[in-house]
């Protein structure tokens, strides 16, 4: 299957998050879960410190995305109990949402 | 309307027992029996096509263990259709969530089917991952500007295939965009206004229920274009059940799913799957058959289901 470029940047951006992770960039390795059922991100606003490894679970039956407003990140579609981990190197309210249901939105607010 | 009705069990032709056929007269909806609408002679000159929606091959879980198998016994349905519908329009959803491999599947499932053609238009699931560019080089030849939108005449009924899912992301809902309604407004303007109309696109064009994003965001403003016809029926998908409304002389019309139900407006706190026995499932799983008796007349709306 061709992989659209979106999705490539946000797979080269979690990439070099975790290796950014090994690094004294950010050598904590903090990190957090959102998770995802009955259609909402809950927490809807997280917010973490920089370099915090933020990581998505889906509990719905039903497929879900993880994509940023701006294009800074993008999960492929996850089925049920899939991940999807993002690490925030730069401090800023991330929105996001899914693709596949654009009413689900949420923000993490990187400090 | 009984909670049969309401859910859209229409079922027709030999497939299933409960069954009732939907004729529209004057904008006033009117139901028949299955075996009344058996017993009625084949109109001359008309001709009949089947909507698949939804097929979301790919989709695995508690709702379908296996789509694929689903959408199989509803084709073997279709291709025991007499006579054979003239073609098939797919209203988007092919995939589920463009899982690898579930575009091949589907293209050869759907090569075996007994039809003239299969019309498509691409439902989100389809086009999300990379904005359209596999459905596109598989669909779009010989839609406009290669765009997925489309429009063609069969024996005196104009179709129009609509592209609501592009303008997807972040936007809430569905949506078509100025270029394709000023190219819906041109593609109308010389037709006659007896002309039967017959649009097609995925995401609602009414507002079904914008708190699930069951809405398409400028629709308003294809319809409006669509208000001075005679006859327009609209036919979408994505809501996975059959809801049906009349305004004017616009008929609206959604269809099941092949592969699982979705619960109806509200009834849920989610729009997810709905997990239920598989007799029921199957009661929820389906497809519609339309059938055009003359080129004057509305057209018959027909659901039928699996189980």
């Amino acid at each position: 299957m061709k992989k659209p470029e979106t999705v490539l940047v946000g797979l080269v951006l979690a990439a070099s998050g975790a290796l950014a992770l090994g690094s004294s960039v950010a050598a904590v390795g903090r990190s957090a879960d959102v998770g995802i059922k009955e259609f909402k991100f809950a927490p809807a606003a997280l917010q973490v410190s920089t370099g915090t490894t933020v990581r998505w679970t889906n509990h719905d039956e039903e497929t879900h995305t993880i994509t940023s407003t701006t294009g800074a990140f993008a999960s492929r579609g996850l089925g049920s109990d899939e991940t999807f981990a993002q690490t925030f190197t730069r401090p800023g309210a991330y929105q996001y949402f899914c693709a596949l249901h654009p009413q689900m939105r949420a923000t993490v607010i990187v400090k | 309307m009984d909670r049969l009705d309401r859910r859209g069990f229409l079922s027709c032709m030999a497939w299933t027992g409960s069954a009732l056929v939907w004729t529209s007269a004057g904008g006033v909806l009117a139901s028949r029996t299955l075996r009344a609408a058996e017993a009625a002679e084949p109109a001359s000159g008309g001709f009949s096509f089947v909507q698949v929606s939804d097929t979301h091959i790919g989709f695995k879980g508690q709702a379908n263990g296996d789509a694929a198998a689903t959408l199989q016994q509803l084709l073997d349905r279709i291709n025991a259709l007499r006579p054979a519908p003239a073609f098939v329009i797919h209203t988007g959803d092919q995939t589920h969530g463009q899982k690898a491999g579930a575009f091949d599947t589907i293209a050869q499932m759907l090569k075996t089917v007994k039809t003239e053609r299969v019309f498509y238009v691409p439902g989100e699931h389809d086009v999300f991952l990379d904005g359209g560019t596999e459905y596109l080089s598989r669909y779009g030849k010989g839609t406009v500007g290669g765009r997925g939108w489309q429009s063609f005449d069969y024996k005196g009924t104009h179709f129009v295939g609509l592209v609501n899912v592009l303008k997807y992301k972040g936007e809430g809902m569905g949506a078509l965009g100025q270029d394709q309604i000023e190219w819906l407004e041109k593609d109308l303007a010389p037709l006659g206004a007896s002309t039967p109309i017959v649009v097609f696109a995925h995401v609602p064009l009414w507002a079904v229920y914008p708190q699930w994003g069951w809405v398409t965001e400028d629709g308003e403003r294809a319809l409006s274009s669509l208000k001075r016809f005679g006859s327009v029926t609209v036919l979408n998908g994505h809501i996975h059940q059959v809801l049906t409304k009349v305004e004017g002389n616009v008929r609206f019309h959604t269809a099941m799913s092949t592969a699982f139900p979705q619960p109806a407006p509200g009834a849920a706190p989610a729009p997810g799957p709905m997990k239920i026995a598989e007799t029921d499932a199957r009661r929820m799983i389906g497809v519609t058959e339309v059938t055009l008796v003359q080129s004057t007349e509305p057209l018959a709306i027909v659901d039928s289901i699996l189980g």
